[in-house]
């Protein structure tokens, strides 16, 4: 059996501050970093496109993913694409990059997700926002719909509701326009977006097409 | 109903809990097969012999497909330790383990089991009663959003919609757990889906087309790694669950004896490197060896394996191998960078990218100088514990007394607390798959339940020890009537401190010593509770008894548990203290 120490000691051993220490130092993401300089990763807002199986409870899975994993999103949107089987969700974040790469792996995991990618800066982005104001200047408000390239979808004699197509700024631009003539409430979709020119949105294996 | 001890069927369990009303799914009288048996014929097509789970009415066809088959089956005594039992199946095997539960109750009691399994990537296989699809959503009787409350705990889940496809589900769920990364999966099957009719045959497992591991790493990578690892002074391995789950420790063995570099491993690594060997640091983090959490501090090159860089291995990121170019070898692409930023990822399997990266050594490391540094820390930093003769019995005596006793290849369960720390500092564990425990999820109660798994996945010859909290010992020792059944031969040694002494410690050296709620005013004598089932009772107070009680306890055939009487002030040391510096674990309180 066992030998016993029967003396009253506790562990051997250097204590802390007689250890060797190390150099260097991480980030909270775990990136070495010089020991001097400010840690810093600044997050930066990006469109992460997925196409995915149509599937029931696949947007559950995928979104449950983003607050199970606290990444910062700032729309997600999800509808069918030219093949009835795949459907495609694009989701806007706002990480710093090892959070965005993050994002894509763990999506990645998600069994129907097919392909997913970060599209690039030129990206083509589109948000549809429905707009409901205060008819009190009809005109006005028209001059400014027809500013921003948008539409008239009901006009009656207490509130003009109107529609916009753009990118988020232009969205956000059109909004702040339409604040002078009081906004009753907005719809927004969130951006959707496919890559740009022949570059494509998610390359699908040959064996699901 | 049987009497208590006596040896039952799978079979006449089965009867046993019949009484439960089946409202609707009238028994089938044609010859085709019905849903519940494409779920049986896919399991049988799989491989699987063993499921371990509760009887239920929404989950009654399946069991009454069981009848007819060649499966076996374990009937637990609550859903919590089927999950435990198929995970620690899962872990000694290496082949999905299944546990099966009713709709509503049962399976949020596998909850607990899956979480677990998800957190330590043990391959499981749920298969859930439900309602019939037509009152799913009315709040019918036992109905739970099954696929809804697992999906945040599991790799996948399907809901069963038509007894067509219940058994391709049932094999897709199997080929999932089991696949790449392994993890739990569920199938929940509604009844109407395992009552109706089907003449679909089941099919081999296999994962859905949008499923891609990459076993095989990118060659420049494995290249540039190789180098960096010849460049370093101060080489370390990290040794994670994946290499033993990756069946690579045998390369792992030739990997760093050829280039002799000592081997560090987390706590699931354990296992995946002798700790008997000169170059074996053992366990790092929280409560690691000394010399492990100097040597994983200090390196300057760490091969990470199969690892996620969980926070009681790192402490602190900020402080965890600052110095070190990380190498990181994964299954996962989504552990590489996510906690540890890697220098060189290396996305494949353990086995395939070891083989890789020795085929890619342009040499070897000048080790010398660091081995011998190593080897000094281990002996600076032994692990140690006074044992002076007027102090109670103290538990490391009994885990190396009980290591001492057994034979190599003997399997050790744990539940959660100091006990368990303890199981890891001092036992040596030579042997992949012979230490089952919950790593991540840190659920008390696993021990004996994982402990019917282990026996049940074990070779006849082996044995299967639990090292036990009294507290965690109290969530689940209602599973001991299983062992008693089926007369399992196990021994689970309960270090009886009186107390949820990782809390009391936790207390004592954080909380001013306000010892809320973590002393027990009354525990059980475990020696008479174990009686009461039917299985061998032992005591052991102090160092006299110690050796003959261990023999005479070990030497019983079916189960027995030994109340073991342990200094109730002893707290295990060292320690990292969360998120602290690992190169500054403490060697007793005062360095806290
Ligand atoms: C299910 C569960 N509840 C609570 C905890 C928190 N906890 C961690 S260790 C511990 C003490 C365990 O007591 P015991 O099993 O007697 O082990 P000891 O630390 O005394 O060896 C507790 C309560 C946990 N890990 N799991
Ligand atoms: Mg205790």
């Amino acid at each position: 059996m066992s030998e016993r120490n029967t003396e009253r000691e506790g562990l051997p051993g250097p204590a802390p501050e007689e250890r060797r220490r190390p150099k260097g130092r991480r980030s909270s993401q775990g990136i070495r970093i010089d020991p001097e300089a400010e840690a810093e990763h600044p997050p930066r807002r990006t469109v992460i496109s997925a196409l995915v199986e149509h599937e029931p409870g696949v947007l559950a899975r995928v979104s449950g993913l983003f607050s199970r994993r606290q990444f910062n999103i700032e729309s997600l949107t999800v509808a069918d694409t030219q093949n009835d089987d795949w459907a495609r969700i694009t989701v806007v974040v706002e990480e710093p990059d090892p959070g965005i790469d993050q994002v894509e792996k763990q999506l990645e995991k998600v069994v129907p997700v097919i392909h997913v990618r970060e599209l690039e800066t030129d990206a083509v982005t589109r948000e549809l926002v429905v707009v409901k104001v205060d008819a009190d200047r009809p005109h006005e408000v028209h001059a400014i719909t027809e500013m921003y390239n948008g539409k008239t979808l009901d006009a009656g004699p207490r509130t003009i509701t109107v529609e916009l197509t753009g990118d988020e700024q232009k969205i956000n631009d059109a909004i702040d326009a339409y604040r002078q003539f009081g906004i009753r409430e907005i719809a927004r979709t969130g951006q959707t977006a496919l890559a740009r020119g022949e570059t494509k949105t998610a390359v699908v294996p040959d064996h699901l097409k | 109903m049987t009497d208590h001890g006596a040896v039952t069927e799978p079979d006449d369990a089965d009867d046993a809990t019949a009484d439960e009303p089946a409202e609707d799914g009238e028994p089938t009288e044609s010859t085709a097969q019905t849903g519940a048996e494409s779920v049986i014929a896919s399991l049988e097509t799989a491989g699987v012999e063993t499921v371990f789970g509760v009887q239920g009415g929404a989950i009654m066809p399946v069991y009454d497909a069981l009848y007819d088959s060649e499966l076996d089956h374990v009937t637990m005594a609550h859903e919590q330790g089927a999950a435990h039992a198929a995970d620690a199946y899962g872990a000694v095997t290496g082949d999905p383990g299944i546990c099966m539960a009713t709709s509503g109750p049962g399976a949020t009691n596998l909850v607990t089991g899956l979480a677990d399994a998800d957190m330590d990537s043990e391959p499981v296989v749920a298969l859930t009663g439900q309602v019939p699809t037509e009152l799913v959503g009315n709040d019918a009787f036992q109905e739970t959003d099954t696929v809804g409350v697992t999906t945040p705990i599991t790799k996948s889940n399907y809901f069963a919609s038509s007894p067509d496809s219940v058994g391709e589900d049932v094999s897709t769920a199997f080929a999932l757990a089991n696949h790449g990364r392994q993890g739990p999966t569920v199938v929940d099957l509604p009844k109407d889906v395992t009552t109706g009719e089907t003449d679909v045959d089941p099919v081999e497992p296999s994962v859905p087309g949008t499923v891609d591991v990459q076993t095989h790493a990118d060659d420049e990578n494995v290249a540039a790694a190789a180098q960096t690892i010849v460049d370093a002074d101060e080489p370390v391995i990290l040794a994670g669950g994946g290499v033993v789950k990756g069946d690579a420790t045998e390369e792992l063995y030739a990997f760093a004896t050829e280039h002799e570099i000592p081997v560090v491993t987390t706590m699931p690594g354990i296992g995946a490197f002798p700790e008997d060997h000169d170059l074996a640091m053992e366990m790092a983090g929280m409560h690691g060896t000394g010399y492990a959490n100097m040597a994983i501090t200090l390196t300057d090159c760490l091969l990470a394996i199969g690892t996620r860089f969980d926070d009681r291995l790192t402490g602190g990121v900020d402080s965890f191998a600052p110095d070190a170019e990380v190498v990181h070898v994964d299954i996962d692409p989504a552990e590489i960078s996510k906690n540890i930023e890697a220098d060189h990822p290396l996305i494949g399997d353990a086995g395939t990218v070891l083989d890789q990266l020795d085929e890619a050594m342009p040499g070897s490391p000048e080790t010398s100088e660091w081995a011998e540094q190593c080897r000094e820390w281990q002996q600076e930093y032994r692990l140690d514990y006074a044992a002076p003769e007027d102090e109670p019995l103290k538990p490391q005596y009994v885990v190396e007394a009980v290591d001492e006793a057994t034979a190599d290849d003997t399997v050790v369960t744990t539940g959660v607390g100091q006990h368990q720390m303890w199981a890891c500092q001092f036992w040596t564990y030579t042997e992949p798959r012979t230490w089952v425990s919950s790593h991540g999820l840190g659920a008390m109660g696993y021990g004996l339940p994982s402990a019917i798994g282990a026996r049940v996945a074990a070779d006849d010859d082996q044995s299967v020890v639990c090292f036990d909290g009294d507290g965690s010992f109290l969530m689940t020792c209602q599973e001991l009537v299983v062992a008693v059944r089926e007369q399992m031969d196990i021994t689970v040694f309960v270090l009886n401190n009186e107390a949820i002494g990782m809390v009391r410690q936790w207390q004592d050296a954080f909380f001013e010593g306000r010892r809320m709620a973590s002393e027990y005013p009354w525990v059980p004598k475990f020696d008479t509770l174990a009686e009461a089932f039917g299985a061998d009772g032992f005591r052991i107070e102090g160092y006299d008894d110690a050796p003959g009680v261990i023999e005479e306890a070990l030497a019983t055939d079916g189960p027995a548990v030994v109340d073991v009487y342990i200094d109730p002030t002893e707290d295990v040391y060292p320690m990292v203290p969360s998120g602290g510096d690992n190169g500054q674990f403490a060697l007793s309180e005062e360095h806290l």
